[in-house]
């Protein structure tokens, strides 16, 4: 079984196989392989669209939380200039399942803070699974005030499983640190433009994820809680997260059909870590969109409309 | 006088004659703490704290306003909302039978109650969870009944308290219960801009979205004694760290110790310790002229109050 495939995609694992071995025989042999590596090659991509077409909330789950899906740094790599790491949070500790810092994007400066996991055992433990500690949400809180005072526009990066629950954790008050940015970020004079790019999960998410637009990925998901917590508690048994992220309409498209997500920033064929440039490339042309939109906007108005689109959550009956 | 009455302590026993017959059913409660068996209508005058351990136990939504409110006229914020299955979100029940089943145990339409009333005289609004309507979770209605509450609070200047008793935010409104967070603290940001205090009392249970929203952003941030608060659960982190919890984690006092609270307060003396810090918070930054009036202009009130808080006892500048 290929790793770099998931379950669902096993038929197209084993079409790319096929070819790699057919590619390995090489021309050697009488009969013109290239023709038949051409013909595999078409059928597994029709496969792959076929699969992809219609992919269940579960298995758009796991494909936002694919081990080879971009991080926030690789984005910062792809289409940033200058970038230039800020750390710490003044009064704890620098916690590295949350980067921030300055940039250039095409030239005009920005602050970035996104989410960050780990590639390697070493970098997951390191990043703590991109589950973010008070300290990491206070270390976004001073970057997103010290764009707001330099007149800065902000870009966040969503990709988190959620805060992290631990002992340390709850000490050091992981509830305040995400309330206190929750209030905060709904006052910033400064445009702030949200992108989730993979695991939008709940409190640890939103902590950074509140602003003037939100952009998902189109294999990113958002949510309250992971499916599997979901499960757990609803249905009594985390086997059952795939009827939960189901149930929960977690996707891009959910939330976007919701008028939650404002745009959704279609993937390569396959998703995002199988063309990674292009996926860049796509991305940084919406933000640029988005920047030079939010740019025409003067403050007040902005934060009016901001304020507006959060008193606009929620659905009830007025009776 | 029977044997029975007899045996009763003597502060019992003269209420019990004469109020036997409004109490419709089981005239004992037993303490879920020490186990004491307590006369009920006695540990209704004690606000459902335990006579003999101090015990706080849970109470309702009303029941909370009741006894915190002064008596006299009082307006409900938001009664008029309620909440729908707009996700069509079914797990082992369906979300639209829950709150149905939700709506008759307790009476109430949502997880909310908001009141605009008096403490001791002064106008306040006062917004309080209702732990037995799902677990006081926070959903569209919670989220809108809280916003709709401190935009009274904006609009008349008024300060606003709420009690909080949630698991977090609820499920079957997935997303969009999640969003209820940066509703209610955006809400709450407006206050702050506008120097209106807000109170947030956190009692048993406070967790998850709620506690990482509006229940940790009071100007004071005040607990009932034992109140379990957390963002995770207990049984989150215990299975994430793997180790048994400390003795008292997350409890109040736990959180007193780590600087996350800024005290403890005996339900019994919450209205008489919040109305005085509330007076002493708005002596110097009230309106000039009654609430009511000031409504339609904001801006002036700012101005308008060094005029209005000459320095009492004419210190000045050193």
């Amino acid at each position: 079984m290929n790793l770099n495939f998931l379950d669902f995609e096993q038929p197209i694992a084993e079409l790319e196989a096929k070819i790699e071995e057919l590619k390995l025989i090489g021309d050697d042999n009488e009969i013109n392989i290239s023709d038949e590596i051409a013909r595999l090659e078409a059928k597994s991509k029709a496969l792959t669209e076929s699969i992809f077409s219609s992919l269940s909330a579960w298995q758009i789950a796991q494909l936002a939380r694919h081990p080879r899906r971009p991080y926030t740094l690789d984005y910062i790599d792809a289409f940033f200039t200058d970038f230039e790491e800020l750390h710490g949070d003044r009064a704890f500790a620098d916690d590295a399942a949350i980067v921030g810092g300055l940039a250039r994007l095409e030239g005009r400066p920005v602050m970035i803070i996104g989410h960050q996991k780990g590639r390697d055992t070493h970098e997951k433990v390191h990043r703590n699974f991109g589950m973010p500690r008070p300290e990491g949400y206070r270390k976004a809180m001073r970057l997103m005030e010290m764009a707001e005072r330099f007149r800065l526009p902000i870009l966040t990066f969503i990709d988190t499983p959620g805060a992290y629950p631990g002992v340390g954790a709850e000490e050091r008050g992981q509830s305040e640190a995400i309330a206190r940015n929750l209030l905060v970020m709904a006052r910033l004079r400064t445009p702030v433009i949200c992108t989730v790019i993979g695991e939008g999960g709940s409190g640890g998410a939103l902590a950074i994820g509140i602003g003037d637009r939100l952009l998902m990925l189109q294999y990113s998901t958002y949510s309250v809680i992971s499916p599997e917590g979901c499960a757990s508690i609803l249905w009594k048994s985390a086997a059952k997260a795939a009827d939960a992220a189901e149930a929960m309409g977690i996707t891009a498209d959910r939330l976007s059909e919701l008028e939650l997500a404002d745009r959704v920033i279609p993937e390569p064929l396959g998703g995002a870590h199988r063309d990674p440039e292009l996926m860049a490339e796509r991305l940084k042309t919406t933000l640029l969109e988005y920047l030079d939109q939010l740019d025409r906007v003067d403050t007040d108005t902005l934060l009016e409309y901001r304020m507006r689109r959060i008193a606009n959550y929620g659905v009830f009956k007025e009776g | 006088m029977s044997w029975f009455e007899k045996l009763l302590p003597s502060k019992i026993r003269t209420e019990a004659g004469s109020k036997k017959k409004a109490v419709p059913e089981g005239l004992w409660s037993k303490c879920g703490s020490c186990g004491s068996v307590l006369y009920k209508a006695e540990l209704e005058r004690n606000l459902e704290v335990c006579p003999k351990c101090n015990f706080h136990m849970r109470i309702g939504a009303r029941r909370r306003l009741e006894v915190f409110l002064d008596h006299g006229p009082q307006d409900e914020i938001g009664a008029e909302l309620e909440p729908i299955d707009s996700l069509k979100f079914k797990d082992s029940k369906k979300y639209r039978d829950r709150i149905l089943t939700a709506q008759k145990a307790t009476g109430e339409k949502d997880a909310l109650v908001a009141m605009k009333g008096r403490l001791k005289g002064q106008p306040v609004v006062a917004a309080a969870f209702e732990f037995g309507f799902m677990g006081g979770s926070m959903g569209s209605v919670v989220g809108e009944r809280f916003a709709r509450a401190a935009r009274v609070s904006l609009t008349e200047g008024i300060p606003l308290i709420s009690f909080s008793a949630s698991g977090g935010a609820r499920m079957q409104e997935a997303i969009l219960s999640l969003m209820q967070m940066a509703k209610t603290s955006a809400a709450l940001a407006l206050l702050r801009e506008r120097g209106i205090p807000y109170i947030s009392v956190l009692t048993d249970p406070t967790t998850g979205g709620v506690s990482a929203s509006l229940a940790t952003l009071g100007d004071l941030n005040v607990a009932e004694p034992n109140a379990l608060i957390g963002f995770a659960g207990p049984r989150v982190i215990e299975q994430t760290v793997r180790e048994t919890l400390p003795e008292g984690f997350q409890r109040s006092e736990f959180l007193l110790d780590h600087g996350l609270i800024d005290m403890i307060v005996d339900r019994r003396e919450l209205r008489d310790r919040l109305s005085a810090v509330l007076a002493m918070l708005t002596e110097r930054t009230r309106p000039p002229v009654e609430a009511e009036e000031v409504k339609a202009e904001p801006s002036r009130r700012e101005s308008a109050a060094p005029d209005d808080a000459p320095d009492p006892d004419g210190e000045g500048d050193a």
